[in-house]
């Protein structure tokens, strides 16, 4: 027996919408086998991680809070992606953003004024763009390949980070711990009611609906999607792919670090060593997830947002290890690629007869 | 004084994870296919290493499991890009972001045991003579294994009939298609091998360099592999000379540290990760060196025609 693919004549469109939701099967399934075999009652795990996030209030602002940088990364990488750019370093150009737009906030705290917060945003984009900047133009002028260099960054800018936090920002009356002063009012994101969802969600909404319109109805969207698929088509059609990396890095990179500030000034307040739990990476997966479209990631980035919330329900109630979740998250993509072979190719066995006749 | 042996001898079990994992990325590459999974693969060999050594005592045992959990990692790898032609880069990171999930959970009760470490060798009379003794003669076995496998994928590549079909199978799989050889058959096997060596370089990590679990303690070390196979410009002696350099870079890292420069601890242990970005540069500049090498299926997905 042998396992071989047949080219469908057209892309199938049920195999386009359902391979998430099979990926997403698939991803319960295994992870309620591997929670059976770690001795732990699987479907009281699955209820805690995919179910329980979602009856309570409280929870349900978590899950919000968490899928906001989720999907203002995702949507850049969506867009990225679809033109065959791979901008992996987002977690990096998070840092970078967060640090650019923190220097107000603890450089300047007597600046008191709501054009200080909107600075901070603008001021975290660029720190995003900047540091996405360096593999475009290693990319573009060297030939350099962008997925290591981009990557190699996270690295340098979590150093950076760690320096700063432990040397010339940290705040003299904190005890000595690694962190900076807290934020004050004029620096926060301004939040709902008195809960913990902020400003930022409908930010990320908004671009993403931005970004949704930008990729079906401009001429803009149709050059990312013909780079991507066929780069001979779009240089035939006077696309330049070098603008194209650009693009993608500076946009990606920017929403990436807008995320930063947002989570920064929003949920966290200060800034210290840790601030985001891999939320950079974890975009690539719902970037993915959200069939590279940006109003699929918006439902991506809340799934995903439910799996950390799940995840820290299982580590408290069953005290299982939170990497789970990282598991749960790494299947999920896993699955997601092997799925989405389905929408252009058909699964055929073929039996040792047929092999012999070939 | 300063004890160059010393040094020397901590470069050496820096670079050999690296080593180690780039030479089977080497071969993958050879053969056309781009696997970005590396950190996961050698995070797994890790874990999987120091948990059976914990488990049964014995190192060696761990060494063997390592290299089961690579291969085991790699085929899942191949599996999807292979038999089921996904994108590779995607396919690579998701057998990295699993890897470090799957590592940290298995691990997690691991977590401040304190390890087996695998013994060096000794050989008699040879590991007791001045100056060469311990550098040349009594390293671990790992550091052997891993010139030897240095050497013998060079041959491989050169001068042996395997390598002209990998080579053939990278460079351009549609004919190697139509002389009747099975590219994916091929790339099945090179992609295992480079999931048996990242196991191999994983176990190095938590049996050799520091016999302990530590979550996440590739550190990045499977993306400079990746790194360096570029910058060898596929070819394996430069590929060890890349490994040795880089691993003193790391270590002139560690040493400035212990001897008070007064420069932030950061920015030395950001040192090895500058200087991947900066090698690449290099090479990517010199259009003559980095091109004439470069399989030219490289992360190309084959459906052969029926």
């Amino acid at each position: 027996m042998q396992l071989i693919l047949e080219k469908r004549p057209q892309a199938s469109r049920l195999m386009y919408f359902s391979s998430p939701l099979l990926a997403i099967a698939l991803t319960v399934i295994v992870g309620g086998l591997m929670f059976a075999a770690m001795g732990q009652p699987p479907l009281r795990a699955l209820y805690l991680y995919f179910i329980d996030p979602i009856t309570n209030l409280w929870s349900i602002e978590e899950v919000l809070v968490k899928a906001t940088p989720l999907i203002l990364i995702g949507v850049g990488l969506a867009v990225t992606f679809r033109a065959n750019v791979w901008n992996i370093g987002a977690e990096g150009q998070l840092t970078a953003g967060a640090l650019m737009g923190s220097i107000i906030p603890i450089l300047f705290t007597s600046w008191q004024s709501p054009l200080a917060l909107f600075c901070m945003l603008v001021m975290g984009m660029i720190g995003g763009a900047l540091l996405a900047a360096i593999p475009a133009l290693l990319k573009v002028r060297f030939g350099v390949n962008e997925i290591l260099t981009s990557l190699m960054l996270v690295y340098i800018v979590h150093l950076l980070l760690d320096w700063l936090v432990r040397g010339p920002w940290k705040d003299p009356f904190g005890y000595n711990f690694p962190k900076s002063i807290g934020f004050d009012d004029w620096h926060l994101l301004p939040t709902f009611g008195d809960g913990r969802v902020h400003l930022g969600l409908v930010i990320a909404i908004i671009i993403a609906l931005i970004l949704y319109w930008v990729m079906t109805r401009t001429i803009k969207g149709f050059e990312v999607r013909v780079i991507g698929a066929a780069p001979r088509a779009g240089a035939f059609a006077g696309f330049s792919q070098a603008k194209m990396v650009w693009f993608c890095f500076l946009l990606s990179g920017g929403l990436a670090g807008l995320a930063g500030i947002i989570e920064v000034a929003g949920t966290i307040g200060q800034l210290q060593p840790n601030i985001s739990p891999s939320y950079g990476f974890t975009a690539i997966i719902v970037a993915f997830l959200g069939r590279l479209n940006p109003i699929g990631v918006i439902f991506a980035g809340l799934l995903l947002a439910v799996s950390y919330i799940g995840g820290e329900g299982v580590q408290i109630e069953l005290g299982m290890s939170d990497k789970t979740t990282q598991v749960f998250q790494g299947m999920l993509l896993f699955f997601i690629l092997m799925c989405d072979t389905l929408i252009h190719y058909r699964l055929r066995l073929l039996k040792a007869m047929e092999i012999s006749n070939d | 004084m300063i004890n160059y042996e010393a040094i020397l001898l901590t470069i050496i079990t820096a670079s050999t994870p690296l080593l180690l994992a780039a030479i089977g990325e080497l071969v993958v590459e050879r053969s056309g296919v781009l696997n970005l999974g590396l950190e996961g693969m050698m995070v797994m060999g890790a874990v999987a290493g120091f948990a059976m050594a914990q488990v049964t005592g014995s190192a060696w045992l761990g060494v063997l499991m390592a290299m089961f959990a690579g291969v085991a990692m790699s085929l899942l790898f191949a599996f999807l890009t292979q038999t089921l032609v996904t994108n590779q880069v995607a396919t690579g990171l998701s057998i990295t972001l699993l890897g470090l999930g799957l590592s940290g959970l298995i691990g997690s009760g691991f977590v401040g045991m304190p390890g087996v470490k695998l013994e060096s060798v000794s050989i008699p009379v040879l590991s007791d003579l001045p100056y060469v003794s311990t550098l040349v003669f009594g390293q671990d076995p790992l550091v052997y294994i891993s010139i030897i496998l240095v050497i013998g994928v060079s041959y491989m590549l050169k001068r042996t009939r395997m390598g002209l079909i990998i080579r053939a199978v990278g460079q351009n799989h549609n004919s190697a298609h139509a002389l009747g050889y099975s590219v994916i058959k091929v790339r099945y096997a090179c992609i295992a091998f480079g999931g048996m060596t990242s196991g191999l370089a994983g176990a190095y990590l938590s049996l050799v360099y520091t016999p302990q679990w530590i979550e996440n303690m590739t550190a990045g070390r499977g993306w400079i592999a990746l790194a360096l196979v570029v910058f060898s410009t596929w070819l394996p002696g430069r590929l060890a000379a890349g490994a040795y350099l880089f691993g003193g870079v790391w270590i002139l890292g560690l040493y400035a540290q212990g001897m008070g420069v007064p420069i932030p601890s950061q920015l030395l242990s950001s040192l090895p990760y500058v200087a991947t970005i900066i090698a690449l540069i290099l090479i990517s500049t010199n259009r003559r060196l980095s091109v004439i090498n470069t399989p030219a299926s490289l992360g190309q997905g084959f459906v052969p025609d029926r």
